[in-house]
């Protein structure tokens, strides 16, 4: 049994939604902690704290990234962007608009995870066939159900 | 305005309840199939569709607020134990550790119910409460949990409920006389002459077949946030009653109701798991009274898994007879259940034995037993859905032994009125529902060569197709309260107290409300969540939200208008008849000449906010109000893997007036691909020598991704029921998940020839049923 250890914590660096930020983090908080705790992020969620459901899901550099299992240490230098930056300047981006007009999207604790990974491939591949779109969120897990609308969305957004 | 109190039956999860409750006034007549509905009735976006986009949406989880405590728990790892000795003195002087709380410093702190503590000196399952630890920060918290030694002294115990029934079991609570979940269980219903109708068959089909626990897993976990200012309780909480949770939170604390607000913003998802404040949520508002200070708790993946509810196993047995011709002679049931730990009540697995095909015999035993596992809890049409998937596996077998089309034997075999009290059906629409669905799903054609073997006889692939039907309720019913207020604007705002869990609850009362007012949907604010500022709404389950919240705003608003019509016709001197308001206009019905905004009339006058309250009226008593549906599935076996997909499913449902098809298709579509994880992925992994759960997160116990959805076609059958309430409408919420795992089942028995014995049809189950 590990003894009671004294965190030790550390500045790190970090461009969030566009912003530069330091940010003191201790060295096990995950990027998905520092996210909700100390920036008040709370888009990105937790839904399982080990890889498995996708709610956490972010872009990192422009990949789509659990970052419950990153290690906000390990991040110096990166770029975050988070559902609360997805929408610019107000408007909201294509994506979170097809969401909501196909209602791919039931209550939502998801959406915001979802919303970056299809972001995250679209930005990689603006057409992508089924098969990339099914490959792309099948990260992501929705209890609702809400896979069939998002398919259809997804669909819209490659002009189909 | 006068009240009349009014006994009435509310049908919820199966059962029926006679209540007493308050009317007041006269609900508008019902919006009939000839009505003309401008708003209601169309596929509009979700009303808080941003929100749930941008991450502004608030859900518990999200709910930080100063000085904030974070609550975490110590479970036990024995299915059943005496807590001997817990010695938390290393955990209390961690860093940042501001109290654990134990069997042995909370005297008095008993669960939601008020049935025992929620610290138990006997704990009975693998993740029963044993301690809590409340920190500054969630990692203090976990450090310090890893300094608490527990002593166990291990009692034996028993997870298996035919085990649990027999005589010599071990108890699975020493201070219970046996496992049985009460006096009067197991609970037999009979009908008719069983014996006789078997007498008078041609046929017997035998059929065993189970089911597995299937866990909820709402991606929001259950928990709570509390707050105690030192006259008020705020309890943020996973609900799907908030009702019931402020009950809970009064009653735990012995504060006056008025004392205990509770706020349930946004929803991640509960599935029927949700009924109350949770312990998780009690013990957040205890905390958070005797500390002084906000505490939040918020169950782990793992611990969601254990102690929050599960749709219980069942072990389904059945006898049926039948004529030459198809006739159902017979119907003989026995379900055991596995219904954990508490027990409580007992899904009705037994009651789609009972009414959903015509049969004048039928004998059918309800036999849960209690055991040392997590307490099962309602989830999604519990019992029916694995109470339909059993039966229709029985009637599939039934079909081959009699050589007869199995849609052709339900065919037969339709039950025109309630056969468990005899009441007529206020309306059945099954047949249609048949037709309709056999059509798209091509059920004429199922048997072709080409299409039964896609690749030639040579290849592994096997492909079939089956069907199973639903009934539920949906019809809801009193108490269900709703305020309407116009302001000065012409805008309006609709009060409740009831939750949205996800399924659209927000944007179907806003159609209604901008419906009844005569406003454009944008001019309508539905409020909902919160108990201090909420009128009276029922939980939200059972498939009665929209059913008995949206007449009540129906009628609020139709109050409302008839209020604002007044005053418009006061100062617009002109008689009231003559007036109408559409999209927020005020017109003359008879020229059809625009006479200005309906704010521009309730503006003139001095600060008066126009407010109507609306009730839910009585149910129908003469007929039984119903959801039917049927859907067709179309799988493939991979006979080499036992790897089975679903390739198609066609799914035609009646839920009545569909207020809004782009949610309601929603809705179908997340039951259809929750019934196919309960299919073909998704059970409680149980080690039996241990008595423990060996899966309890998304790794090992597999829920559906995207790339397990099929083809999904939704067909809407019927037309507004004007038995069901003064909207027509029936709830959408359980019906579409109760087909899906009877139809998935009898297409895999289609495609490979033979029947399954039970669920998931997991690749290892699929080749030992191949094997044998």
């Amino acid at each position: 049994m590990p003894e009671q250890t004294t965190a030790t914590r550390r500045p790190i660096r970090l461009t969030i939604n566009g912003a530069e930020r330091v940010v003191d983090a201790e060295t096990r908080a995950t990027l998905l902690d520092t996210l909700r705790d100390d920036l008040g992020l709370t888009g990105a969620k937790l839904g399982c704290d080990m890889g498995q459901c996708g709610a956490c899901t972010v872009l990192v550099d422009g990949e789509a990234m659990y970052s419950c299992l990153l290690l906000t240490v390990e991040q110096e230098g990166r770029a975050i962007t988070t559902i609360e930056g997805l929408a610019a300047n107000g408007e909201l981006d294509p994506i979170q608009q097809a969401i909501i007009a196909h209602d791919a999207l039931q209550c939502g604790f998801c959406t915001p995870g979802q919303a970056l990974a299809m972001r995250a491939l679209f930005d990689r591949t603006p057409h992508p066939t089924d098969d990339e779109i099914d490959r792309a969120l099948s990260g992501n897990l929705c209890r609702c159900g809400a896979y069939a609308k998002l398919r259809t969305a997804a669909r819209s957004l490659a002009g189909r | 305005m006068p009240i009349r109190i009014v006994t009435t039956h509310l049908e919820f999860e199966g059962q029926v309840y006679e209540q007493r409750v308050v009317l007041e006034g006269d609900e508008p007549a019902v919006w009939d199939a000839d009505a003309k509905l401008g708003v209601v009735g169309q596929p509009v976006p979700r009303v808080d569709g941003r929100e749930r986009v941008t991450g502004g949406a608030q859900f518990t989880y999200d709910v930080a607020l100063p000085g904030m405590l974070i609550a975490v728990g110590l479970r036990s790892p024995h299915p059943h134990a005496r807590v001997a000795s817990v010695n938390a003195a290393r955990a209390e002087v961690a860093p940042g550790v501001r109290a654990v709380y134990t069997r042995f410093n909370t005297e008095g702190l008993i669960n939601p119910n008020g049935e025992r503590p929620i610290f138990a000196e006997e704990v009975v399952y693998q993740g029963q409460e044993v301690a809590v630890v409340l920190a500054e920060t969630r990692q203090q918290a976990i450090d310090a949990l890893r300094l608490i030694a527990v002593e166990y002294e291990p009692l034996p115990f028993v997870v298996d409920p035919e085990a649990a029934l027999a005589v010599e079991a071990p108890h699975v609570q020493t201070t219970r006389e046996n496992n049985s979940i009460g006096e009067d269980w197991p609970k037999i219903y009979e009908r008719g002459d069983v014996e006789k109708g078997f007498a008078e068959a041609d046929v017997i089909a035998e059929t065993r077949f189970t089911t597995e626990a299937a866990l909820h897993n709402s991606m929001e976990t259950h928990g709570g946030v509390a707050s105690w200012d030192g006259h008020t309780l705020t309890l943020w909480s996973s609900t799907q009653n908030i009702y019931g949770a402020r009950q809970q939170v009064a009653a735990a604390l012995g504060l006056h109701q008025n004392q205990v607000h509770v706020i349930k913003r946004y929803l991640g998802g509960g599935f029927g798991s949700k009924f109350d404040a949770h312990n998780s949520g009690l013990l957040a508002a205890w905390a958070a009274y005797h500390l002084g200070r906000p505490v939040k708790y918020m169950l782990s993946r793992e611990e969601e898994n254990l102690a929050a509810g599960n749709r219980p196993p069942s072990v389904q047995t059945y006898r049926i007879g039948a004529k030459r011709d198809g006739a159902l002679t017979a119907i003989e049931l026995r379900a055991v259940g596995n219904v954990g730990a508490f027990g409580g009540w007992f899904s009705p697995v037994s009651l789609p034995a009972k009414e959903m095909y015509l049969c004048p015999n039928v004998r059918a035993t309800d036999a849960p037993a209690r055991t040392n596992l997590g307490t099962q809890g309602s989830f999604r049409a519990p019992g029916v859905v694995e109470g339909i998937a059993g039966l229709e596996v029985a009637l599939d077998n039934l079909a081959r032994e009699l050589a007869l089309d199995p849609l052709e034997l339900r065919r037969k075999n339709y039950a025109p009125s309630y056969q468990i009290i005899e009441k007529p059906y206020a309306v059945k629409t099954l047949r249609e529902a048949y037709d309709r669905g056999a059509e798209r799903i091509g059920w004429a054609t199922r048997d072709a060569e080409e299409r039964r073997y896609p690749r030639g006889r040579d290849s592994s692939l096997r492909r079939g197709v089956g069907m199973a039907s639903q009934f539920w309720g949906g019809d809801g019913g009193p108490p269900a309260q709703a305020i309407a207020k116009l302001l000065p604007d012409g805008s309006a705002v609709i009060v409740t107290g009831t939750q949205d869990l996800g399924t659209g609850t927000r944007t179907v009362l806003a159609q209604i409300a901008a419906e009844e007012l005569g406003l454009p949907l944008a001019a309508v604010r539905v409020e909902l969540g919160e108990t201090e500022f909420g009128v009276f709404s029922p939980p939200s389950g059972g498939s009665m939200t929209l059913a008995s919240v949206g007449p009540a705003v129906r009628m609020a608003a139709a109050g409302a208008r008839r209020e604002a019509m007044e005053i418009v016709s006061h100062l617009a001197e002109a008689p009231i008849d003559a007036l109408d308001v559409r999209d927020g206009v005020i017109l003359n019905r008879e020229t059809g000449k625009e006479m200005g905004s309906l704010g521009s009339f309730l503006g003139q006058l001095e600060g008066h906010e126009v407010t109507a309250r609306g009730m839910r009226g009585p149910n129908a008593e003469e007929v039984i109000v119903r959801t039917f549906g049927t859907q067709f599935a179309e799988v493939e076996v991979d006979i080499a893997t036992g790897q089975v997909r679903v390739l198609r499913v066609v799914a035609a449902h009646d839920c009545g007036r569909i207020v809004n098809p782009l949610t309601f298709s929603s809705q179908m579509e997340g039951g259809i691909i929750q019934g196919i994880g309960m299919a073909l992925f998704e059970q409680r992994i149980v080690d039996e020598r241990l008595g423990v759960s060996v899966n309890p997160n998304f790794g090992d116990y597999k829920v559906p991704t995207i790339r397990d959805v099929p083809e999904i076609e939704i067909i809407t059958v019927g037309q507004p029921n004007p038995f069901a309430n003064t909207l027509g409408a029936l709830g959408a919420g359980e019906p579409p998940i109760i087909p899906t795992p009877g139809a998935i089942a009898n297409a895999f028995a289609h495609a490979v020839g033979r029947a399954p014995h039970g669920l998931p049809l997991t690749p290892d189950r699929v080749l030992a049923l191949l094997a044998e």
